[in-house]
């Protein structure tokens, strides 16, 4: 296993960086570009941004807030939210964007992952899924940011996309999310040792026992965190040194 | 003290804004260009590039770039190829069928294997941040892009596919991924390719940029 990726999750809503609970209740935390800035300069290894309005109408301020970014933040950036088609996967791309995160659109219709991923190369298209507990090992995909069900089953959904040519899949549980009780392992799990490509958990981060578990018990590849990088309770390199205390390979930046 | 002037080569592969956002950072005045004439004139060239070699030879030789990108090659003028960029200058490459390359570098393309050395499949592509390792014990990486970059270092991979050069001289620097042997950068004479991506590298990605600045 190579080093496991710390990716920080920056949700969006018009020009504010956000933070709710389940996807919900959400408040304004400030510039999305400061803290995007904060974090590579900590060292973080990757930044996900994610549009939760993303209506067309909104679309000028996600374009900004990446293009800022990628003046002075030289790691892969990820862009999600309202990706419906090819040319709205050009336009995030063309303001500097590494990758496409596809969630509602493509789900609604699945062969825009083929799309995405035959027109700049599956290494862009990232199958965002937002996973919902329905039972014992069994988890039902939810789209338009948690609020829609969708009756598709989470793992079948999966391995699907990677067959479409996914090249990641970001992996959030609706349930823990913005909660800090932990990731959802047994989701995890049951993704990512299920697909060949890399899986980013997302939802739940609190402490740094829950990362070394999330990689352990449910061999994430990669782990985002939002809230407890937002609120400044951890820092990326005070992260970074937990896991590597416990054994987990991580980058070794030295700050 | 001088700008360095760069081309980047646009032959429709994928993203350049990043590559020439980082150069631009590193101080280099940023020519793209789609017109292989442009090439003569070079001091300094850069080919990106993501995505999938056939579609990547076929961009580049629809551009008309193929008979100008070997010309500049013998120029010895600083060459650098970045991830799919850097496979091509290699010979042939057998993603989806076998496809011949630039050729300006003796070796071949070849698929990650699925499993590390212990035989226990791995993720496909390797993505994320490994190590940058002296192929040899005599490797020297003064004088050449990776001039003060210490070993260890890590640089950000995206890949599925990674080339084998022919000789262990044109072997810059190794990566390791669960013991599979990965062809980090490549060097022959001014020729440079790197697999992982310096303008995706933090820090020690813009070091590596500056180097070749200054080559």
């Amino acid at each position: 296993m190579g080093n496991i990726r710390l990716i920080a999750r920056l949700d969006i809503k018009g020009p504010n960086l956000i933070k709710g609970i389940r996807l919900e209740g959400l408040r304004k935390l400030g510039d999305p570009n400061w803290f995007a800035k904060k974090y590579y300069e900590q060292g973080i290894d990757e930044i996900i941004y994610m549009d939760i309005v993303a209506s067309l109408y909104e679309r000028s301020n996600l374009v900004n807030i990446v293009r800022k970014t990628t003046q002075d933040v030289f790691i892969p950036i990820t862009v999600g939210g309202g990706i419906r088609s090819v040319e709205d996967a050009k336009e995030i791309l063309r303001a500097g964007a590494d990758k496409l995160a596809v969630n509602t659109a493509s789900i609604k219709r699945p062969e825009l992952i083929r799309e995405i991923s035959e027109k700049f190369g599956s290494q862009c298209m990232v199958l965002s899924i937002e996973a919902k507990r329905t039972g014992e090992r069994k988890w039902e995909a939810y789209c338009d940011n948690g609020r829609e069900k969708t009756g598709i089953d989470v793992i079948e959904w999966a391995r699907e996309g990677c067959r479409l040519g996914a090249g990641e899949i970001l992996l959030t549980s609706v349930d823990r999310e913005g909660t800090r009780k932990g990731f959802d392992c047994d989701l995890v799990r049951e993704v990512s040792t299920r697909v060949p490509i890399p899986v980013i958990a997302s939802g739940g981060m609190g402490r740094g026992t829950d990362f070394v578990e999330v990689v352990r018990t449910g061999h994430a590849d990669a782990v985002a965190v939002a809230s407890v990088f937002h609120y400044g309770d951890m820092t990326v390199p005070g992260l970074r040194r937990e896991a590597a205390d416990q054994g987990i390979k991580v980058r070794n930046v030295e700050a | 003290m001088k700008i360095p002037r760069v081309t980047v080569i646009d032959y429709g592969m994928g993203n350049l804004l990043s590559v020439c956002r980082a150069l631009e950072h590193c101080g280099a005045e940023v020519l793209v260009t789609a017109s292989p004439l442009v090439l003569d004139g070079a001091e300094c060239l850069v080919l990106p590039g993501v995505g999938a070699f056939a579609d990547g030879m076929m961009g580049l030789s629809s551009g008309g770039f193929l008979g100008p990108i070997r010309k500049y090659s013998r120029t010895r003028r600083p060459f650098l190829g970045i991830c799919l960029g850097m496979q091509m200058m290699l010979e042939a490459s057998e993603e989806f069928g076998v496809h011949e390359g630039l050729g300006l570098i003796p070796g071949n393309v070849v698929a990650i294997p699925p499993t590390g050395m212990d035989g226990k499949p791995h993720k496909i592509p390797h993505i994320g941040w490994n190590d940058l390792l002296p192929p040899t014990p005599e490797t020297d990486w003064k004088e050449t892009i990776l001039a003060g970059i210490t070993p260890g270092t890590e640089v950000y991979f995206v890949h599925s596919f990674s080339v084998v050069p022919a000789t262990l001289e044109h072997r810059l620097a190794n990566s390791d991924y669960d013991g599979r042997v990965i062809s980090a950068a490549v060097k022959c004479g001014n020729l440079y390719g790197c697999q992982f991506h310096p303008e995706k590298s933090g820090e020690a990605g813009l070091r590596i940029l500056k180097n070749f600045l200054l080559l």
